[in-house]
This record gives C-alpha cells, structure tokens and sequence, in this order.
C-alpha cells in the first residue's frame, strides 16, 4: 500500500451499482490479455447516467473519449458503493483506469472484499458526505497511514475512518500473501 | 452460548464451538461455483497463484455452470466458454455442464438446487451475487468475486467475518394474489436497499414454510438487493424431499438455538400484504401495484433465477391462459428442466409452453437472458426508452440493457397481468 497519493477526484452519487461501474456487456474481455484488458479502464464508471458523471456538473465521462486510461486517482462516493453483483471486473475497472482509492460513505460487502482481497483500489471510509463538499477535477492528496486528506483545491483537510482489519490484507497486497501469512497455503 | 443457524454452521466449518458477530474466521467450503463470465478470471488468477499445472484442492466440490452470456454471437462470450471447458477437461471436471450437449442446465443458482449441491448445513461459495439463492435449503450460500473464488479453488478455504442476523418472521395464509416476490420486495423496501448490509437474513415463520422450495429460493435470491451477507431459511421436510430426490450425498442438518441472538427481527402477516413492485431504478423503491396502476409499459420479462422457476411459469400461465398479451412479452426459463417442465405440464389441455405462445409471447432458451444486459444480441434485451415489467431482481440503470429503460420488478402474477393490459395491474383483477 502507498504511504502517499494525490491526484484528482471523481464526484459520484449514492448507491453506484456495479452495472454503472462497468456495464456487463463489457464483461467479455479477458482480465489478462493487455489488448483486451485496456477496455476495462475505457469502459469504468461508462454506466453512470450522463447527469451523474463527474459531480456536482455531471457530463464529465471518468475516461474520456476513446481512453484507456482516466485523469482522476480518487473517486469519492455517497454510500452502498459497489451495491449489486459480485463481480470482481468493477473493482478491476477502476484500478485498469488508473484510479487508487475510493472513498464512499459505505460500501455494499462484496464490492469492498473485491477490492481489498484482489489489491485492486483502497477503500476508504468517511463520516462526512464528502460528495457535498468535494468537486470533480479538485486535487487531493491521501496520507494512507493516518487517514489525513487533503483538498488542496479548497484547503481542507478531512480525517477517514480507519481502515481496521483490511490494512493487513492491503499491507500484504493482496488475499493469496495473507492467506500465506496465516498458513491457510503454502509459501511459494 | 445460542446461536443462529448461520452462526452455527460457521463456527462448525472453522471447527469451533462457537463464533460471535463481527469476528473474522477462516472455514472449510463444501461447495465453489462458477460460470462463463466470472469463470475465466478465476482460472486465471488461480493459475498465477498455485501454478500452471496446479490441481484444484477438490473436482468433486467445484461445480461450474455457464449460463450468462450462452444465446449470443458475440466471439469474447464464446471464448470464455471455450476457457471453461478446457479446464473441465484438465482437471477432469465431474461437475461440469457444457454448453450445447444434454448436459447443459441453464441459471447456475437453479441448476444448483435441482442438480442436489444446495444441502442442509453446508457452506457454498459462488461468483455470483445471487448465491444467496442456496440458502433457501438451510446452508450458509454466499457471493464472492474472482480472487476468493481462486483462493477457494486451490485452498478449500476462505475468511469471512461472521454476520449479525436479522430475523424476518412472516405469519398467517399467505392469499392467492400473493407471491414470495412479493414478501421479498417489501423487505427490501422496508429495511431499505443497504438495510442488511453484512447481516444474515434469516427468514422464518409459518408462512414461509408454508411455501415451496422453489418460492423459498425467490426469499433467500432477494437477500443480497438488501446487501445481505446471506439468506437462509431452517431445513423442514420439504427441504429434505427436494434433496434427497436429487442427491445420494449425505447432509447434516443444522438450525439455530432457541434464545440465539437477533440484530433485528421484523413480523409481517401475510394475509394483510399487498402485490408491490420496485420503481426504477432501485430493488427498495417501492410502491404498492395500486399506487402504480395504470403506468404505460413497452415490454413484460418472465425469466431469471428469481422469477423464472416452474412455478414462476405456472402462476404466469393461469393468468395468461386464453388471453393476448399487449406488449412484448418475453420468457425465460432459467433451466433446461424448467423449460421440459413448460413442454410437458398442461394447463386445460394445453402445454404450458402453448399457453405462452398461444397468448402471443416470445420463447426463449434457458439461461440469464436479458436479466443483466448482456451482449447486444441477447434475447429481451432493452436498446431504448423502453418501460419494462420485469420477474427480476435488479432494476438499476442499465442493468437490462440501455441506460434509458426503466424496469419495474414484480411478482409472476403481477407481470402477467400486466401483461394482457399493457399497463400495470393488480392480479386480483385478472385472478378468479
């Protein structure tokens, strides 16, 4: 896990569903094949009504025009982010966009194993509704260890919940080092 | 110390005596699953994990059923297929159910059930939210991604953080026009859409065992549009029947403690409930079918693994049976025994798969269907504005297909009425 990021935001609204993170007529392509994978991070977050995209102005795609990759590290949520499928390609998506971090009020269950137990985005949790205060395109910057963010666009600064028994699995990287760690599967 | 049912079972799978809500255990799994779209991946990461030639940790629990992306030209669906199978034939895959031969079933979350893997006391992992669905047979079902699938294919084992359960309790007769769908959706509408976020929902009551296996399945598939855990209902005699007529593998049932401890719990009778439908564009948007009665619809969906079991059908055709439909009606069973169900069972002298077409609807092959989008040229999918009334479970923007549709999920009953009129309508109009 990275000590420090910054990088601009991406505003969405409550309950984004997996179909919004990356619509299943996307999920065809293969997770592995480069050529095929670029799609992910083309297609991430391309089911958000366009109203919704990029807030508080919407019409902001998160990977624009022909892409494979999207100007923004952060995307900052309302709550039940990730709410619908178990499909691990949403997850995926934003980190093949070139998203690090989520920040949501709350996350459904299976969007927030995804992503610490595949290492694919961090997800923070924040009491504030950020959404109300933070704009697409501002530039943040997240010290991961202690939770400090910062809008260097505004000036203020927030402190996110702790991460608590997820660090583990984000200091190991991913599920399959810690499941080593526990001696639930042989060390390679 | 009491316990749920579910806590129970996985303190029995950590090989414990017990476990408390909120602590993170490593279990046993008795059952993995997977299908074409999430399938490829999970053999992927697997592979990079336990080595190219690696050999999962057991080919009589892992069960892989294609069903989402079947009926289709699209050439990345058909490789994913192709991917699974070579698999099948690596490992030497006992419970593998290919595509194009008389094995093929159709919704991994039904085949499941009929094919005898949902068994009391159990712990099945899927890939799939909708893996809550096997709870409905007392076992602790769930839904994971990729990576703790290929965790689970070479280990046998996962973390979970044991869930607080809530306990819904539905009393009285449940009445003609009535449909587990319809108790379903009222849950989620009433504990909202994140009201059971990492909870357990654990559904009792003499209502419920009242119902079939298959309607009980519709109870537990819904658990997850609460963002549940897990559904799961207590194993009874009819769970035993369905089992035992689908499996010689034995089982050990397990329930929960008389004074276990509830997070929450909410009693419902039956007899004084309404049909209801989830608006656009959210599974806890709900709204009495009076409330909506009348709305203007493009397009009716029977299908799924929440609404398109026989029994879904059977309900659908005694309304539908003699009548036209008004709008595109589209149907899908979810397994190719569902689909012999529909050829062979009669209604008036008719077969059930007659009813439908005599009243103008489009038949389409087992499997997800338009449920969840799909590729372009997926059966009933939606292309425009269309306003559909759907026997899903989902109805998010998009999720069948274009941004711009709008889906109403309901009971079978409810879309077939809705059906004949074209707009929404209350099945105590059309029931005699």
């Amino acid at each position: 896990m990275k000590e420090h990021i910054r990088g601009q935001a991406y505003v969405v609204g409550d309950s984004i569903d997996t179909d919004q993170i990356i619509p299943a007529i996307h999920l065809v392509y293969s997770m592995t094949v480069p050529e095929e994978r670029q799609f992910y991070g083309r297609y991430a977050l391309s089911g958000l009504p366009e109203a919704s995209q990029g807030l508080p102005h919407g019409s902001t795609p998160f990977t624009p025009g022909d892409a494979f990759k999207s100007p923004y590290s952060f995307i900052i949520a309302g709550g039940n982010f990730g709410c619908g499928s178990s499909r691990e390609h949403a997850p995926f998506a934003l980190q093949e966009a070139g998203a690090e971090v989520v920040i949501a009020e709350s996350y459904a269950r299976i969007f927030y194993r995804n992503a610490v137990d595949g290492g694919f985005v961090i997800p923070f949790e924040t009491r504030v509704r950020l959404i109300d205060e933070i704009k697409t395109g501002d530039v943040l910057s997240l010290t991961t260890g202690t939770g400090i963010l910062k809008n260097e666009t505004s000036g203020t600064e927030y402190l996110l919940e702790p991460l608590g028994d997820i660090a583990e699995i984000l200091k190991c990287g991913n599920v399959f080092e810690y499941a080593r760690q526990a001696g639930m599967m042989t060390q390679r | 110390m009491a316990q749920t049912i579910t806590e129970k079972i996985l303190a029995q799978h950590a090989r414990r005596e017990s476990v408390r809500p909120g602590e993170n255990i490593w279990i046993d799994v008795d059952i993995l699953m997977t299908h074409d779209v999430c399938g490829p991946p999970t053999i992927d990461i697997f592979k990079r994990e336990f080595g190219e030639n690696a050999a999962v940790w057991n080919k009589d629990k892992l069960v892989i059923l294609p069903d989402h992306y079947i009926f289709t030209e699209d050439p990345h669906a058909m490789r994913n297929i192709e991917i699974l199978r070579k698999f099948a034939r690596e490992q030497d895959l006992p419970h593998y159910f290919d595509v194009g031969t008389s094995r093929y079933k159709g919704v991994c979350h039904i085949a499941l059930a009929e094919e005898g893997f949902n068994r009391p006391g159990d712990v099945l992992f899927g890939t799939d939210s909708h893996t809550c669905t096997s709870g409905a047979f007392g076992l602790f079902s769930t839904g994971v991604g990729n990576t703790d699938a290929a965790l689970i294919m070479g280990t046998g084992k996962i973390w979970v953080k044991v869930p607080e359960t809530m306990r819904f309790v539905f009393e009285g007769d449940l009445p003609p026009y009535l449909m587990a769908k319809d108790l379903i959706l009222s849950v989620i509408g009433d504990i909202g859409f994140e009201g059971g976020t990492y909870k357990a929902l654990e559904f009792d009551g003499k209502a419920v065992f009242d119902l079939s296996m298959e309607e009980r399945m519709t109870l537990t598939n819904m658990a997850i549009e609460a963002g549940g855990k897990n559904g799961i209902i207590a194993p009874d005699e009819k769970t035993f029947d369905y089992v035992k007529a689908r499996t010689d593998h034995g089982f050990v049932p397990v329930y929960g403690d008389p004074g276990a401890r509830y997070y929450h719990e909410r009693v419902y009778d039956v007899s004084k409930m309404e049909p209801v439908v989830a608006k656009p564009h959210r599974p806890d948007n709900l709204a009495n079918v009076s409330e909506v009665e009348g709305t203007k619809l493009d397009r009716a969906y029977i299908g799924s693994c929440t609404g398109g079991k026989i029994e879904d059908f059977m309900a659908a055709a005694a309304v539908l049976e003699g009548q036209e439909v008004r709008v595109d009606t589209f149907v899908v069973p979810a397994s190719t025994e569902v689909t012999q169900a529909l050829r062979t069972r009669t209604m008036n002298g008719k077969t059930i798969w007659q009813v439908f077409l005599d009243a103008g609807c489009k038949m389409g092959h087992a499997s997800c269907g338009a449920c969840l989008g799909g590729p372009v040229d997926t059966f009933g999918r939606t292309h425009g504005t269309e306003v559909v009334i759907s026997t899903t479970n989902r109805n998010f923007p998009g999720r069948m297909g274009s941004k711009q549709s709008a889906v109403y999920l309901a009971s079978p009953l409810t879309v077939a009425a809705s059906a004949i009129h074209g707009v929404i309508t209350d099945p105590r109009e059309v029931l005699v």
